[in-house]
């Protein structure tokens, strides 16, 4: 059970988004621009980030959700599990494994990323829009996961359901509800 | 030195912002209808929970500026914004707003450790579906700017009365009011 009445049958962040209108739009608009608007870094690429740092922070809905978007950009779902358990050796370019080293520290807290993790990052080719927009989804998503998790919204155990956001999320992207 | 070249002359999370426009507008719409919009919590309990989380979060820019906003929204109180941060059970303000500060206490660690015993206080207290949800939210909100303005290193003075003016001036106009102040203006639609 919800922390508080949220409207039903609506699952992880999408009850949160019912129930406050007012806040879901700029929620929404924010992770359509960070993950979805074209950009350097892939959408693939992208959802990755928002994926590792939802596992990182334990959270079942948005990791599963944000995991499925992934693997339907990426084609492959194998990926996807491997850099939730060990990005250095998942089949992914230097590049991104340099950027999820940033996001693991935003993760931890702001203040943990360092110059050399920045360095790392730009040797393997990262420009200082791709390190922003790094730092930002990881950052969001510690609002993200806090917020489904800290009204202990419904998280359906449900793979298809899963899959079929994930396509929707991954053709669509963020600004409408996907039901 | 920023981690990125951000535009200078703008400390904290300004500096960012003017860097990347797209995502400045929906940031600062959601701190806009989080917190200066009308709502049954007042501003500057508003205020207080931002300060309080940006405190826990060790985030120097982010704990001074909203905790000055918090004290213009507060006759000028600052004592009673260092007593919220330092021990805000013995601080003078509502018990709602205390049980409320407890589940932010919590959002900050992980959206998993709030419990229902936690929500269940809070409501006795009269706290209210609406306001738990802002709280959680305000409190996540903060842990992702938080974490924006510490983790790309933005420049983060050390100056009480910059932190005082510029607070007084976003308690009277709001964020996104401010924000045309520092980012660039918007293409005109044609």
């Amino acid at each position: 059970m919800p922390h508080i009445a949220l409207p039903e049958g609506l699952p992880g962040i999408s009850a949160g988004f019912a129930f406050r209108p007012e806040t879901a739009r700029p929620m929404r608009e924010l992770a359509h621009i960070l993950l979805h608007q074209p950009n350097s870094l892939t959408p693939g690429e992208r959802e990755l980030i928002a994926t590792y740092v939802s596992s990182e922070n334990d959270c079942y809905f948005c990791q599963t959700s944000h995991g499925a978007a992934a693997a339907c950009h990426l084609g492959n779902a194998e990926t996807v599990k491997q850099v939730k358990t060990d990005f250095l050796n998942a089949p992914i370019s230097p590049k991104l494994k340099a950027l999820l080293a940033i996001a693991a520290k935003v993760q931890k807290g702001g203040r943990s990323v360092t110059a050399e993790d920045v360095a790392a990052a730009r040797r393997q080719g990262a420009t200082d829009h791709e390190i922003h927009d790094t730092v930002l989804i990881a950052a969001a998503f510690c609002m993200y996961n806090r917020y489904v998790d800290g009204l202990d919204t419904w998280q359906p155990r449900d793979e298809s359901m899963y899959a079929e956001m994930g396509r929707h999320l991954a053709e669509s992207g963020y600004l409408k509800p996907s039901r | 030195m920023p981690h990125i070249a951000l535009p200078e002359g703008l400390p904290g999370i300004r500096g960012a912002m003017a860097f990347r426009p797209e995502t400045a507008k929906p940031l600062n719409e959601l701190v806009e209808v989080l917190l200066h919009n009308p709502g049954t919590l007042s501003e500057g309990e508003r205020e207080l929970i931002a300060t309080y989380v940006s405190y826990l979060n060790d985030c120097h820019y982010c704990q001074s500026i909203h905790g000055a906003i918090a004290a213009a929204h507060l006759n000028g109180d600052e004592e009673l914004v260092r007593r919220v941060k330092a021990d805000f059970q013995h601080a003078a303000i509502p018990d709602k707003l205390k049980a409320l500060l407890v589940i932010v206490a919590k959002v900050q660690k992980g959206g998993r450790s709030v419990t229902t015993e936690d929500v269940a206080a809070a409501r006795r207290l009269g706290a209210t579906d609406h306001e738990i949800h802002d709280t959680v939210l305000i409190a996540a909100a903060f842990c992702m700017y938080n974490r924006y303005v510490d983790g790309l290193d933005t420049i983060q003075p050390h100056d009480e009365a910059m932190y005082r003016e510029r607070g007084k001036a976003v308690a009277r106009e709001g964020y996104v009011a401010i924000s045309k102040t520092y980012l660039p203006a918007e293409p005109v639609a044609r």
